[in-house]
């Protein structure tokens, strides 16, 4: 039987992500909700999701004795950040004025400000809510049957900045161009939710239950 | 390319079934929540509003179990309302697998309340529900004023300031209905929705008075709403999702195909 762990640190609606993933596991496998750090040490693949704010999710990640344990995991197992599950794996974020953050990744996380416009001029509200498109800037085993293109369903008021433009792995565009999806060796993280992405997420979801940890381009 | 406008059907829900009704004379039973939810999201429904019309509170738990049941099967984002009074009601739903609640009554008289909930669960997931009703007279300037108890009590609160003051207090979305226009098929209230979306930097849902194609196009268009909710032109069958899209698509509005 092999474990999907998600980790359950007090942040967000978890409830969608369980139930997502487990309409796409196949019987051998199971998804358990946890905030031990054994279960998570002990699972086969992780999914890091996560809600609120950056502050709030750093502390939350600390109070529950879990930093190692997420860092360690991303470094050596099928790893899914979801989100602010995202935006914590890299080094800083502008949100509640600069938080520290995991920094297992270059890159920092920034406001959309208050003041963007479309092309005629109407303005763009924030949070960006709602379903974009996901240009997919590399090829990846967790985009495998999801169209280029495709539309996600995002709800974020901060976004990814990295200077490590091989991290970047989807593009959206909302005001701005911005990464919307990293990978790197075991670990892919979004920005929008697959839970919440009908078909497209549940396709993304379910190549992530069966993924074996390889990123396509890294691969021998 | 960009964002796309989100259609989003609302399903009254009571005592655990999904209803119609006009005005809610001659309710009728509509079937089984998941049953609807499902057929929606195949239809291509970019979000649904269970909005939860029992009258007394014991029937709370069957709601919660509505929305367990919908939260398994159906993969987009799902907002509940009605009777969320206070941070175990929005705790109950969001674990329940609700994304998002839309608190009504009580942010009138607990303003407050919003922000504790925006702050404890986070912005994304609160949604605030404006009633609003015109109270200027023809030839003055144009003013709405909240309602509560489905329209019929007046509250005195401009709706203008009402609104930037929720988006201040964290809510992550304006659900704006015309009490003037709910139910009568002649279309939103622009004039509203357009001052109510360039009041606030959140998104903002058009709701009320939807009863053609036409009418969902105004509301993004003149209105400037990001999304537009409707029930009965979805419920009785006279238009489709896939409809309402193409034809959105066809005034040059960008939606999710």
């Amino acid at each position: 039987m092999q474990t999907i762990a998600v980790i359950d640190y007090g942040m967000g609606n978890l409830r969608s992500v369980t139930k997502a993933l487990e309409h796409v596991i196949d019987k051998n496998q199971k998804v358990i909700l946890t905030s031990s750090q054994q279960q998570v040490a002990a699972a086969d693949k992780v999914v890091f999701p996560g809600q609120g704010a950056a502050r709030d999710c750093m502390r939350a990640i600390d109070e529950h004795e879990l930093r190692e344990t997420i860092v360690e995991a991303a470094r050596n197992k099928p790893f899914l950040g979801i989100c602010m599950g995202l935006q914590v794996l890299v080094e800083t974020s502008e949100e509640n004025n600069g938080t520290e953050c995991l920094g297992l990744f270059p890159g920092a996380v920034r406001y959309f400000g208050d003041d963007m416009t479309d092309a005629d001029g109407n303005r763009l509200k924030v949070p960006h809510m709602g379903w974009n498109q996901v240009a997919q800037t590399r090829p990846h085993p967790l985009w495998q049957d999801i169209e280029n293109h495709s539309r996600f369903y995002f709800v974020h008021s901060y976004y990814l900045e990295t200077e490590s433009p091989q991290l970047e792995v989807g593009h959206c565009e909302y005001g701005k161009g911005f990464t919307c999806a990293i990978a790197r060796d075991n670990v892919f993280a979004l920005q929008c939710h697959p839970e919440k992405s009908a078909d497209a997420g549940l396709q993304l979801l379910t190549n992530f239950v069966q993924w074996d940890g390889y990123d396509s381009d890294t691969r021998d | 390319m960009g964002l796309a406008k989100r259609i989003i059907p609302c399903l009254d829900v009571d005592n655990g079934r999904v209803v119609k009704g006009v005005k809610f004379v001659e309710i009728r039973d509509a079937g089984d929540p998941v049953d609807n939810a499902r057929r929606y999201n195949e239809e291509g429904a970019d979000e649904l509003t269970f909005l939860d019309i029992t009258a007394s509170s014991d029937n709370r738990d069957t709601m919660v179990h509505v929305v367990e049941d919908v939260a398994s099967e159906v993969f987009i984002p799902l907002t509940v309302g009605g009777g969320i009074r206070e941070i175990g009601d929005v705790r109950r739903m969001l674990n329940a697998g609700a994304d998002k609640v839309a608190i009504n009554t009580a942010a009138v008289f607990n303003p407050e309340f919003v922000k504790q909930a925006a702050d404890r669960f986070g912005s994304q997931c609160i949604v605030v529900a404006v009633d609003a009703k015109k109270v200027s007279q023809p030839g003055e300037t144009e003013r709405w004023e909240i309602f509560t108890h489905g329209g019929r009590k007046p509250t005195g609160i401009d709706a203008l300031e009402w609104v930037m003051r929720m988006d201040e207090y964290g809510a992550g979305e304006i659900l704006l209905t015309s009490m003037d226009r709910d139910g009568t098929k002649q279309g939103f209230d622009l004039g509203l929705t357009r001052h109510v979306a360039d009041s606030v930097k959140i998104p903002v849902i058009a709701s009320g008075g939807v009863g053609t194609l036409e009418h969902m196009a105004e509301g993004v268009i003149d209105g400037k709403a990001d999304a537009v909710l409707a029930a009965s032109i979805f419920h009785f069958g006279e238009y489709r999702i896939a409809e309402v899209k193409e034809y959105m698509q066809s005034r040059g509005i960008e939606v999710r195909d």
